[in-house]
């Protein structure tokens, strides 16, 4: 009995270090990154080497700040909105499985739960927006909407070939029977999950919420020290998440070329970097989408991709069988 | 939508490429950048070749160059008449004034002011930007030598002006 919960507590532990932790190391690789694809050197004094203690510095410095909320904002809903945007993706963590058998909570309906609470995340902007009594922070709320219900149905659709693929909804599941073939098979769906993914976590080129050249920060507008932090936070957290999701539905997760029982975690590791390697390149390279061009991207090319990949999985999948 | 794909993948090429290369970052207080010998940092001052002519005072557009001087009389020491020299008593340039124009280098007809690439002499007051001959004989040291001239360059107008006048002889 006892066994059992210390078991539990020491998954929960492992997937709340993993949540503080990784998305700093993808916030410290945006910034060399980026910087370096701008033939810049990024920061090189935080910490002494490289500047790898930038982002300690950078929440340090938000800690000290001060909390602001406007006089007519509805202050519960106000405060709210940063925990609304970063649980949903320390929620994700849990049912993501990092090795045969090793997942925090494993859960039958794995893929349905992750997308489900991933949208809520979403939410937290939109709360953000609308609560802070601000015309940018409402126009960007307003903007993370319009996002979401474009990019939520090619996001579903992608997944739910690759659930049609495997016969399972369990992320486990998943990736026991994904096979090497699968990346041609499921290509497509990979392109469009991945990019509805981005656009659901606001990233450039699909930025247009939080464009901080037209509407300031969008949602986040009014939000200053931690609360601000704590988004921050979640778009890193949901990068992660996202990268994850990614390599577990359509890379093969934790499966890698040798030693899959103790290597797991490390090959899951690895893709889910290059992916957010990925996500840090594209939005180097990428000027922001327009409204239009955001809507005409969801509803002209990534749906129709997705619908034309649905009728290939089952096509493939009654041959097959 | 091809013509978008297109630049889609250029865009990427170029980040990738510009990643794997050097960056153009110079670490600056770390590495002093490598300025070219030509640079007008600050204006330094050779006083043994001044002879308080007061030229560069006067060209200078915004009186920036203060100097004061005496007379003195100079016995040779061989005999014979007795000569008078300038002594310098102060030379100083107010460098909150100063605009870097050059003037007073071009026009020194002793080669007593010289270019120094030296650039870090920041002040927290306007008056201490006002430097005095000791501290611009010390810059004196930064000065680098005289570039080389370039052989596709123009001839000097002196030479060339020589050349011309033995030409017809």
């Amino acid at each position: 009995m006892i066994a059992t919960i210390l078991e539990a507590v020491l998954r929960l532990a492992i997937v709340v270090v993993a949540f503080l932790l990784l998305p700093l190391l993808v916030g410290q690789m945006e910034h060399k990154a980026m910087a370096h694809m701008q033939a810049r050197l990024g920061p090189m004094y935080a910490g002494g080497f490289h500047g790898w203690a930038q982002l300690i510095a950078d929440g340090v410095k938000f800690v000290q700040k001060e909390h602001v909320v406007p006089t007519l904002a509805d202050r519960k809903v106000f405060s709210m909105a940063p925990a609304v945007a970063l649980v949903p993706y320390l929620l994700v963590l849990l049912v993501v499985p990092v090795g045969p058998g090793w997942v925090a909570v494993d859960l039958d309906l794995g893929l349905f739960f992750a997308l489900a609470v991933l949208s809520l995340a979403v939410l937290g902007s939109i709360m953000a927006g609308w609560s802070s009594a601000n015309k940018y922070a409402l126009l960007g709320g307003l903007r993370t909407a319009a996002q979401l219900m474009a990019y939520e149905l090619p996001l579903v659709l992608a997944a739910s070939s690759v659930a049609m693929a495997a016969g399972t909804l369990s992320l486990s599941g998943i990736v026991l029977a994904w096979h090497p073939w699968w990346l041609l098979w499921q290509a497509a769906a990979a392109v469009v999950f991945f990019t509805a993914g981005l656009a659901e976590l606001a990233r450039p080129p699909f930025d247009m919420p939080v464009a901080d050249s037209e509407i300031v920060l969008g949602p986040f507008t009014e939000y200053t020290g931690l609360r601000f932090a704590l988004f921050l936070l979640a778009e890193y957290a949901g990068i992660v998440v996202l990268c994850a999701l990614t390599a577990v539905l359509f890379l093969g997760g934790w499966r890698g070329p040798f030693g899959n029982d103790v290597l797991g975690p490390v090959w899951l590791l690895a893709k889910v970097f290059l992916l957010a390697f990925v996500v840090i390149w594209l939005r180097v390279s990428n000027p922001r989408l327009r409204a239009d061009q955001l809507q005409r991207l969801a509803w002209q090319v990534l749906v129709p991709l997705t619908l034309a990949q649905l009728a290939l999985t089952g096509v493939v999948k009654v041959v097959m069988s | 939508l091809t013509g978008y794909g297109k630049g889609f993948l250029k865009g990427l090429a170029v980040t990738l490429r510009t990643m794997t290369r050097r960056s153009v970052t110079r670490q600056y207080p770390e590495v002093k950048p490598d300025l070219p010998p030509r640079s007008r940092g600050v204006i330094a001052l050779l006083e043994e070749n001044c002879t308080s002519c007061m030229l560069c005072a006067r060209e200078c557009p915004d009186w920036c160059i203060f100097i004061d001087s005496h007379k003195e009389t100079v016995e040779p020491p061989g005999g014979g008449r007795s000569r008078q020299v300038n002594v310098l008593d102060r030379f100083a340039i107010d460098f909150a004034l100063c605009m870097y124009c050059g003037i007073c280098v071009e026009v020194c007809p002793f080669d007593a002011l010289f270019w120094s690439p030296e650039y870090a002499y920041a002040a927290g007051d306007v008056a201490e930007l006002t430097h005095e001959r000791d501290q611009l004989r010390e810059w004196l040291g930064s000065v680098p030598p005289p570039p080389e001239l370039d052989p596709t360059g123009p001839v000097p107008a002196e030479v060339d002006r020589a050349r011309s006048q033995r030409a017809p002889g």
